[in-house]
């Protein structure tokens, strides 16, 4: 009875919500989740006797998650802000998760088994210092561990227990900055050692338990240090003087203190380079590095140093562990062709080897970037080691036994950018017919599917019926389909991997770890910027790839010299690539091919000068036919100028090539620096089809859609206003919009928002854009909506003026011609803030459009553009309502199922993409941020196909049946007939 | 013609009372101002349909004064310069308003009374703007960012290809966008269209012909607040409002009118031979649960 009330509220629910939403069974039919955690920074083990055996990771997406060792699952995880950056992360009590974040002002505990948050504390202080963590293992007071953290100038003591800051040392006036704390052995004080000024050198004895200052020690050095600092005992430092040229150990032994220099010439012969110190925390040992060798030196006693190994930079050393007693141990890996050489040092033997293994990699990962050990008990009640090793393209490994128990793709929790490619065109060659069903199974298939449609199924085949939904191998295939739903997704990540994603499933197809996007001696910090589709061959689809062009830097300024590479979309091979000389400041792709359906690409470079690629001549004839009509615009949102480019000439000068241009500056919008701060600049997107030009209201009146691919929204925000939301008075903010056209520089449209505020998230579509901000006034969120109608071809509503062809329809629309447009608007209350903003994208462009928001919580809305009508009215007329007008209201309605994402979210929420499919009512969206959605949108339904649960065995059986009963009826009548006659 | 000349003399009204809401100083260099208004009538409406609201409803101005700007203290002027293709920009004309102080929780300084007069094109830049016409070229021109200590941040550059200016004489217009003294953008372009492949046309009259507007940016529209629904925001805004109560026929027609013809089926019926209205009446039932009996709409489509 329960059930069938939930039903019924369902079905009403259903049918008073305006907007597309899924049953429970449809779930998983069509939309996909992954969950990653982004490169691992730290681990912690915890093998403890808890039954599961786990191990806790902070990572770079800012992710504290809790992984099973056995197979890499994420048992819990929490995605924190992305200004909370963790800095340190360890176990206390046993049971607790501690983590510090936020540049050491936030220490959080996090209950170990399930990942709940125990307590959370704010640490003050003033000034900024390196932030440093510590929990005191032995030291217990009262079955409490004491946490001690090191930031913001200040030392705080901190009970496990409940976060309560135990005690709190202020070092800002003696302006150290702390380096090191450590703890002495089963004694309850600690060491605090730091440098003040460049050249002196404290250490502060500290009583942990209450925070008594039981001796304070100081020393100057002449030499100056640069703040790298090993810690080679408790008694013991290594560091570098200012020329890093020299080691300073550092003996704090019975309050003197003692310094001793060796040059770092003299323990290596060639000393040309920049010496540093990594960061390890091995016993008597310490590692250097120069360049790219890698020197581990030991610290023998009286502060003699030793060179204990060299070894090439590509090598990663592990923290100690300690495994029993007294005894420690690291790890050390090394790379050899594909290959990974994983060694177990025992403590402070270098030459001792507990494990060796030789792991071998089954594709590039890169450079191994950070291991950690872990030790267990073998059956043979020996030691054994396994290591979580990071590599280059963010994947994380882990080692046991010689072989990789599992492995995690993290690098998609970190995607830039993503671009579709369709999937090959199904060949004759090659059979589909082995993942199809046989006769038998398909029927059967069938006649569970009729039995479900009858109500007549048991509950097995319920559970039968949703596992053969789920299971279709149809959506899987690798081949396109009628209906466009398949497609690859080509993601570029941070890593600078490539991935190519299988729409249907989500599973990767192939990735690429990019040569030429992988730190070099040339290429210090390449960075991925954008993918773009470079070739989609229409006319050779049978034998040809089509390719992506990722597009890159080598370092993070705008004026670093470019990187392209050109991948292959199928088989994920990189074709060739290509070193620019000069900077990618923007990537322009023309709406031109060449006869190898190559797309042309402008790139513009810092010096704002233009280089075409691909370098042809074919491709240079094409672009030079039309190099008066290539118009572009940059944007300083520093400066907060907008200027709008034309191509001028050849280039002349240093570099000039045949492909390349000098550019001329053609109109500047420029921002009073006072008044006004870009804050948002969004552009229609390039692929998107306009079905209808004209909107035909209520009273039979035609209102022409101002269409133009080179419009460009610009908010702004006075500049006291840029901070965050509260940080100012509604008096002193406000919030500017403008539409502006890129080729003529002209505004079309201004319009000031008093007592609004940034953030600013906005979308573009047809004629119309929609933007989202704080109203500081209603302390509320709002977004409102600019359309503008083209008022110059208003007067071609007379049907005999088109039929006398007195109207202007045909005539070529110029950006030159002055502009006579209206725009309407209107402003709604939103109660989310929002992360993302896109639009669905449909085939034609005849389906409405709903707006994708991606809200706070990381879930992804779908919102009917309906809504956002500047021409709602309060009481709208009877034929207003039959047009689809809703009456007016203050807030926009957030109808739970239309939530796309349902009960999932996608964690740390970038972006939202929308494709087209081939079938007009459908549209393609796939969000992305740690985690990764994918589903399929029918706006205004699916009005054009069958749904997928449609029963053709019915229908074939009614078929049947019909033609049956009319020959039954036939010879019935027939004999009757008969017998008439015969009566 | 008749509705333009009434739309006309509207506007001349509205311009010559107190209370406007902008200031379109039209200044119009090369003829008597009022005589121009009149002998150009159809632009007026236009201009106001690109300006809607122009200055904000701060300005306080009451009284236009057009010939006598005496108060020299409060005039200011920049200057416009204009480049042929890549050259150099060299002045040529001056921009001259009023700006007017008005404290408003604050020091707001806006202008008014815009007018403009334009050098004339010396031989020189009659040479180089034919050039500009025979390779369909830029003509650019700029003024500065600030207008009282020019050039401000940097100069607003507006350009316009040579071949949209040429009718008569040659015809401009520039939206000038302000922020308090501030210029902002200037929308600068011919009159009217300028399909794409431009023909070459010489101007009659070498001389410019220019329209000058003066824009402010204008109040977005608040968003409507409903005192009673304020709290409601969540759901129920997603339900349709009620449709207003029906009359009874309006509501039941579709069952009343069967209900019609079965009685009066069932009276003919009982009139001609009463033996059978048990029989016909039966029939009718039997067709209804046949009709009743699929499960879902789906299924009764498909049986058809």
């Amino acid at each position: 009875m329960a059930s069938r009330v939930f039903l019924v509220v369902l079905l009403f629910l259903l049918c008073t919500s305006l907007s597309f939403s899924l049953y429970e069974d449809q779930v998983g039919l069509m939309d996909w989740h992954q969950q990653y955690i982004g490169k691992v920074k730290h681990a912690v083990f915890h093998t403890q006797k808890t039954g599961r055996k786990r191990v806790v990771v902070s990572t770079e997406e800012n992710v504290v998650a809790s992984l099973d060792l056995r197979h890499g699952e994420i048992f819990w995880r929490h995605v924190l802000g992305t200004n909370d950056v963790v800095d340190g992360i360890d176990i206390a009590l046993g049971k607790y998760i501690i983590t510090l974040s936020s540049d050491g002002s936030i220490l959080r505990a996090w209950n170990l088994p399930d990942g709940q948050m125990v307590w959370e504390s704010f640490l003050q202080g003033s000034k900024h210092s390196k932030p440093l963590l510590l929990v005191l293992i032995n030291l217990k007071v009262d079955k409490d561990n004491v946490i001690l953290v090191s930031s913001k100038g200040c030392l705080h003591a901190v009970s496990s227990i409940d976060g309560e800051v135990l005690w709190r040392k202020d070092f800002t006036a003696e302006s150290l900055e702390v380096q090191k704390v450590i703890q002495l052995h089963d004694s309850g004080k600690i060491y605090v050692v730091g440098f003040s000024g460049s050249s002196q050198f404290h250490v502060y004895k500290i009583n942990a338990l209450d925070g008594e200052l039981l001796k304070h020690e100081s020393a100057t050095f002449s030499g100056g240090f640069v703040g790298e600092v090993a810690l080679v005992s408790s008694d013991t430092l290594v560091a570098l003087d200012a020329t890093r040229t020299v080691l300073v150990t550092i003996v704090f032994k019975d309050g003197e203190i003692k310094f001793q220099e060796t040059y770092i010439s003299n323990l290596v012969g060639d000393t040309s380079g920049v010496a540093m110190i990594l960061p390890s925390t091995l016993k008597g040992t310490f590692a250097l590095k120069i360049n790219t060798l890698m020197l581990f030196i030991r610290v023998a006693g009286e502060g003699k140093l030793e060179v204990v190994e060299k070894v090439d930079h590509a090598t990663v050393v592990s923290d100690a562990l300690s495994f029993s007693e007294d005894k420690q141990a690291f790890a050390v890996v090394q790379h050899g062709g594909n290959k990974i050489h994983l060694t177990v040092k025992q403590g402070d033997d270098w030459n001792s080897d507990l494990v060796k293994e030789n792991i071998e990699l089954d594709h590039l990962r890169g450079n191994v970037h950070k291991v950690f050990v872990n030790n267990y008990v073998r059956t043979d009640r020996s030691h054994g080691f396994r290591a979580l090793i990071v590599m280059e393209d963010h994947s994380l490994l882990l080692v046991q036994q010689g072989k990789i128990v599992w492995n995690r793709e993290d690098s998609l929790a970190s995607i830039i950018d993503v671009t579709t490619s369709e999937l090959p065109v199904e060949k004759d060659g090659v059979s589909v017919a082995k993942v199809e069903h046989n006769l038998f199974e398909w029927l059967k298939g069938h006649l569970l599917k009729l039995k479900g449609t009858l109500m007549l199924a048991s509950p097995e085949d319920v559970v039968a019926i949703q596992a053969i939904r789920l299971k279709s191998s149809e959506k899987s295939k690798m081949t396109r389909d009628h209906n466009g739903f398949r497609k690859l997704l080509i993601v570029l990540t941070k890593a600078g991997k490539i991935f190519a994603l299988h729409s249907g499933d989500g599973r990767v197809v192939w990735s690429l770890l990019l040569p030429s996007l992988r730190k070099s001696e040339a290429c210090d910090n390449p960075t991925g910027l954008n993918v773009y589709q470079w070739q989609i061959p229409h006319h050779h689809v049978m034998d040809e790839n089509p390719s992506v062009l990722v597009v890159g830097r080598c370092g993070f300024s705008s004026n670093a010299p470019g990187v392209l590479s050109f991948v292959d979309a199928y088989t994920g091979k990189e074709l060739y690539s290509l070193d620019l000389a000069h900077s990618i400041v923007q990537v322009i792709p023309l709406p031109f091919t060449d006869s190898t359906e190559q797309r042309l690409h402008l790139l513009v470079d810092a010096d704002r000068r233009v280089h075409l690629y691909p370098k042809t001549p074919e491709a240079k004839s094409t672009v030079e036919q039309e190099i008066s009509n290539i118009y572009w615009y940059s944007v300083e949102a520093d400066n907060g100028i907008i200027k709008g480019h034309v191509i001028k000439s050849k280039c002349i000068g240093k570099g000039a090539d045949d492909f390349c241009y000098d550019t001329g500056n053609l109109w500047s919008i420029v921002f009073p620096s006072e008044s006004e701060k870009i804050i948002a600049t969004v552009t229609r997107k390039p692929n998107e089809v306009v079905h209808t030009q004209a909107k035909v209201s209520v009273d039979q009146d035609v209102m022409y859609k101002y269409i133009s691919k080179n419009l460009l929204f610009v908010a702004t925000v006075s500049p006291k206003a840029s901070g965050a939301i509260g940080s100012v008075d509604p008096e002193e903010s406000s919030l500017v919009a403008y539409l502006i056209d890129t080729v003529t520089g002209r505004v079309l449209h201004r319009m000031s928002h008093h007592g609004a505020q940034g953030p600013v998230h906005a979308v573009f579509s047809e004629n119309w854009v929609v933007y989202h901000y704080f109203n500081l006034r209603a302390h509320r969120y709002e977004m409102s909506v600019i359309e503008i109608y083209d008022q110059s071809r208003a007067e071609n509503k007379d049907v005999l003026k088109l039929i006398l062809g007195k109207h202007n329809l045909t005539a070529p629309v110029s950006s030159y011609s002055r502009p006579e447009v209206v725009t309407k608007s209107q402003s709604y209350y939103f109660t989310h803030s929002v992360k993302a903003l896109a639009v669905t994208l449909t085939a034609k462009g005849i389906t409405s459009k709903q707006l994708l928001i991606g809200t706070i919580g990381d879930q992804v809305l779908a919102l009917d553009k309906r809504f956002l009508d500047p021409r709602r009215s309060i009481n709208p007329t009877q034929a207003e309502k039959e047009e689809g007008i809703i009456p007016l209201t203050d807030a926009l309605p957030i109808i739970p199922q239309s939530y796309i994402t349902h009960a999932l979210k996608v964690e740390g929420l970038r972006g939202i993409i929308t494709v087209p499919a081939k079938l007009e009512s459908t549209t393609l969206v796939f969000s992305y941020g740690v985690d990764l959605f994918f589903t399929r949108l029918a706006p205004s339904r699916t009005y054009d196909s069958l749904t997928e649960d449609f029963s053709y065995a019915l229908l074939l059986i009614t078929i049947v049946v019909l033609v049956a009963a009319i020959f039954v009826t036939w010879v019935l009548s027939d004999k009757k007939e008969l017998r008439e006659k015969w009566r | 013609m008749k509705k333009n000349l009434s739309l006309f003399t509207l506007f001349f009204f509205l311009l010559l009372s107190s209370s406007l809401a902008f200031e379109s100083d039209e200044l119009l260099v090369d003829d008597d101002e009022f005589g121009l208004e009149g002998g150009q009538p159809q632009q007026q409406p236009q201009v106001r349909l690109a300006e809607p609201t122009s200055t904000t409803t701060r300005s306080t101005t009451t009284t236009r004064r057009r010939f006598s700007d005496s108060d020299s203290d409060s005039k200011i002027q920049f200057s416009l310069e204009h480049a042929f293709g890549d050259s150099d920009f060299v002045s040529a004309g001056t921009f001259s308003a009023r700006l007017k102080t008005s404290s408003h929780g604050g020091q707001v300084r806006t202008l008014t009374k815009l007018r403009f007069s334009r050098n004339d094109l010396s031989e020189v830049e009659k040479e180089n703007f034919e050039k500009l016409l025979q390779s369909d070229d830029f003509y650019r021109i700029r003024v500065p960012s600030n207008a009282l200590s020019p050039p401000g941040r940097d100069y607003i550059i507006s350009s316009v290809k040579a071949r949209c200016l040429p009718r008569e004489g040659l015809d401009e217009h520039f939206v000038i966008h302000m922020e308090g003294v501030n210029i902002l953008a200037v929308n600068y372009g011919g009159l009217g269209a300028c399909p794409y492949p431009r023909q070459l046309k010489l101007p009659s009259k070498w001389s410019f012909n220019s329209h000058t507007v003066l824009k402010n940016s204008e109040q977005a529209p608040r968003a409507p607040i409903f005192a009673e629904d304020t709290l409601g925001g969540e759901i129920g805004e997603g339900e349709v409002v009620q449709p207003p109560e029906r009359s009874f026929w309006a509501k039941y027609w579709m069952y009343l009118i069967p209900l019609g013809l079965i009685i009066m089926n069932a009276v003919t019926q009982a009139m001609n031979m009463p033996e059978e209205q048990a029989a016909g009446q039966q029939g009718g039932q039997v067709h209804q649960s046949a009709a009743a009996l699929p499960r879902g709409p789906n299924t009764a489509v498909r049986r058809r």
